[in-house]
């Protein structure tokens, strides 16, 4: 029942968030003008704010909010490591380098830097993924495997950066992630792995809930477990890859949100995967709000709000349930 | 025949563990497997609950070829308790007994009234009532074994393997977990096979015993032919000497000297 009331709590903020941030910015807009306008209200200027700027920003925030922190909740769980997430698996590191190739080498296609992320994002991966098996990939190996591969890819990253020093700063944007040029387009790309991973808690939380139990109690209980979880990395490697290639490196949300969820609600799948679809994309939501209002007309990434706020944040809660 | 293994070789790498085993378990028995440190127990234990693929041999169970049963088919007949298990300390005991009903579920169906009786039933049978709503942990040692045999409970299984359940538990709460295990026995017609390290319990206990040295099978048979001098010299490299324990009615040593 607790449980339940949390969640609600959960979905609450969640719609809270999203008023705010359709409504906060140089025009201020209330609620119900909101509401007004996404129903049925077409010729009025409120219309053209929400529909051209804010709305495809706030939702696009909010789904990359679901990615990741869906990507960082299942990581943590088939690893059985809270520090799991998408940077673990390559995500973050892949995606980056080969954007980076694009942005830096070919800034003429840069319109193809979500595919490249994307496709970037999995290819690190499977990689990681190989280098881990042996008769099977256990955890550890593939945290190991994770963290080698990522110093490559940085490695390569930091060359690309070497040796075009002058086109650094038209990457800064990607590097810490940032929402500022949101369109209808990246609604489009990112709406179908978000989908994916909705309806992924309706069929899943079970097996990860079991597989959470240590790999010889989930075959026992007849899971198969390599395919199980492989199946699951490849899923938040889509997840985690759909969004870096829409805001760029903002892996960060799918470390602390499933954290911070499942402190307030616990390690049951059941509820963890919704608690952390909704306050991934509460927080995404809000602090995009502050990185565009704070100190306007001048914009911040979202990325370092992230950072400056999630992680004392995340430190005090973490600090305040161990005292418990 | 529960469980039969024929000509079993299990390698870990290049090392062959398992060199020979031939093992069979009929319906309705405890029996218990013993061995030196590295005499690969664990490892039978591990091939029987197809943790570990047979490097070659076979494995049947009730007669079938275990390779050819899907997995979770063999989920409902046997349930395995592994040493290694791992439970996020947020989960209550009921909600871990729930997972034993995972291979009965259909896909992304859930718990219906049928599941909870048999998860309540589970709970009841290892004396788990009033602690049903508790967090894993905050239990004691051997209430978190009685939840994990719980959990198997729920799996409704004819065969229950345990790999050393008794490990790291008081001696109250060894006999109080290997008690239960007898009791689901009798009670049930559970077939048992178990990893035990200490001879004494091990022959108290099981109807048969199966004694594993350097992975090849030297004996197997009833506790008061296996719990004899010679072999207690011979496997366990101890003198020893052999008394009859008259209340449970089993054999039982006490150790002299290392040879």
């Amino acid at each position: 029942m607790r449980k339940a009331t949390l969640l609600i709590i959960f979905v609450l903020l969640a719609v809270i968030s999203f008023f705010i941030s359709v409504g906060v910015g140089a025009v201020k807009i209330g609620p119900v003008d909101i509401a007004r306008s996404i129903l049925y209200e077409k010729d009025t200027v409120n219309y053209q704010i929400i529909w051209n700027v804010r709305l495809p920003r706030t939702i696009v925030a909010a789904l990359v909010g679901i990615c990741l922190a869906l990507s960082g909740a299942i990581l943590q769980g088939i690893m059985r490591n809270p520090l799991a997430g998408p940077n673990i698996i390559g995500v973050s590191s892949g995606g980056g380098f080969f954007a980076y190739i694009i942005l830096i080498i070919f800034p003429q296609y840069y319109y193809l830097v979500p595919i490249g992320a994307f496709l970037g994002a999995l290819f690190a991966t499977l990689f990681i993924y190989s280098l881990a098996w042996k008769q099977g990939a256990l955890p550890t190996r593939l945290v190991l495997a994770g963290v080698a591969v990522s110093s490559l890819f940085s490695a390569g990253t930091n060359t690309l950066m070497a040796f075009f020093p002058d086109r650094v700063h038209g990457v800064l944007g990607f590097m810490v992630g940032g929402l500022s040029a949101i369109t209808w387009q990246d609604f489009r790309m990112i709406l179908p792995y978000a989908i994916l991973g909705i309806i992924l808690i309706l069929f899943l939380p079970n097996k990860l809930n079991i597989l959470m139990l240590g790999d010889e109690v989930a075959t026992g209980l007849g899971i198969k477990v390599e395919k199980t979880r492989f199946i699951f990395i490849i899923i938040s490697s889509l997840l985690a890859g759909a969004a870096v290639s829409v805001v760029g490196l903002l892996g960060f949300v799918g470390l602390i949100v499933p954290h911070i969820v499942r402190l307030f609600i616990g390690s049951d799948y059941r509820y963890l995967f919704p608690g952390a679809i909704f306050f991934g994309a509460s927080l995404v939501m809000i602090c995009d709000t502050l990185a565009r209002t704070l100190f306007a007309p001048a914009e911040i990434p979202v990325g370092i709000i992230m950072s400056a706020l999630g992680a004392p944040f995340f430190l005090y809660l973490l600090r305040k349930k161990e005292a418990m | 025949m529960a469980i039969e293994t024929k000509n079993l070789q299990v390698k870990y790498g290049d090392k062959l563990i398992l060199k020979n085993v031939n093992f069979k378990v009929d319906r309705g028995e405890i029996v218990t497997i013993i061995g030196p440190n590295g005499s690969g127990k664990s490892t039978l234990i591990k091939a029987l609950s197809r943790f570990i693929k047979a490097y070659s041999g076979k494995i049947y169970l009730n007669g079938r070829d275990i390779y050819t049963i899907p997995t979770k088919e063999i989920a409902r007949e046997m349930a395995i308790l592994p040493q290694v298990k791992h439970v996020s300390a947020d989960i209550t005991v009921e909600n871990l007994v729930s997972y034993g009903r995972y291979p009965h579920l259909k896909f992304g169906k859930r718990l219906d009234k049928n599941h909870k009786e048999i998860i309540t039933w589970a709970i009841e049978k290892t004396g788990l009532s009033k602690l049903k709503n508790r967090y894993i942990g905050t239990l004691s040692g051997g209430e978190r074994q009685r939840a994990w045999i719980a959990m198997a409970l729920a799996q409704k299984p004819n065969i229950l393997i345990l790999d050393e359940p008794t490990t790291y538990l008081d001696i109250s709460y060894q006999l109080e977990v290997l008690e239960l295990v007898k009791e689901l026995n009798e009670s049930l017609k559970i077939t048992v096979i178990m990893v035990l390290h200490d001879l004494n319990q091990a022959a108290r206990y099981s109807d048969k015993i199966y004694v594993l040295k350097s992975g090849e099978s030297c004996q197997y048979g009833r506790p008061d032919r296996i719990l004899e001098k010679k072999l207690l010299k011979d496997v366990f490299r101890i003198d020893a000497h052999i008394y009859e324990d008259k209340v449970n009615n089993c054999p039982y040593f006490i150790p002299h000297k290392i040879i």
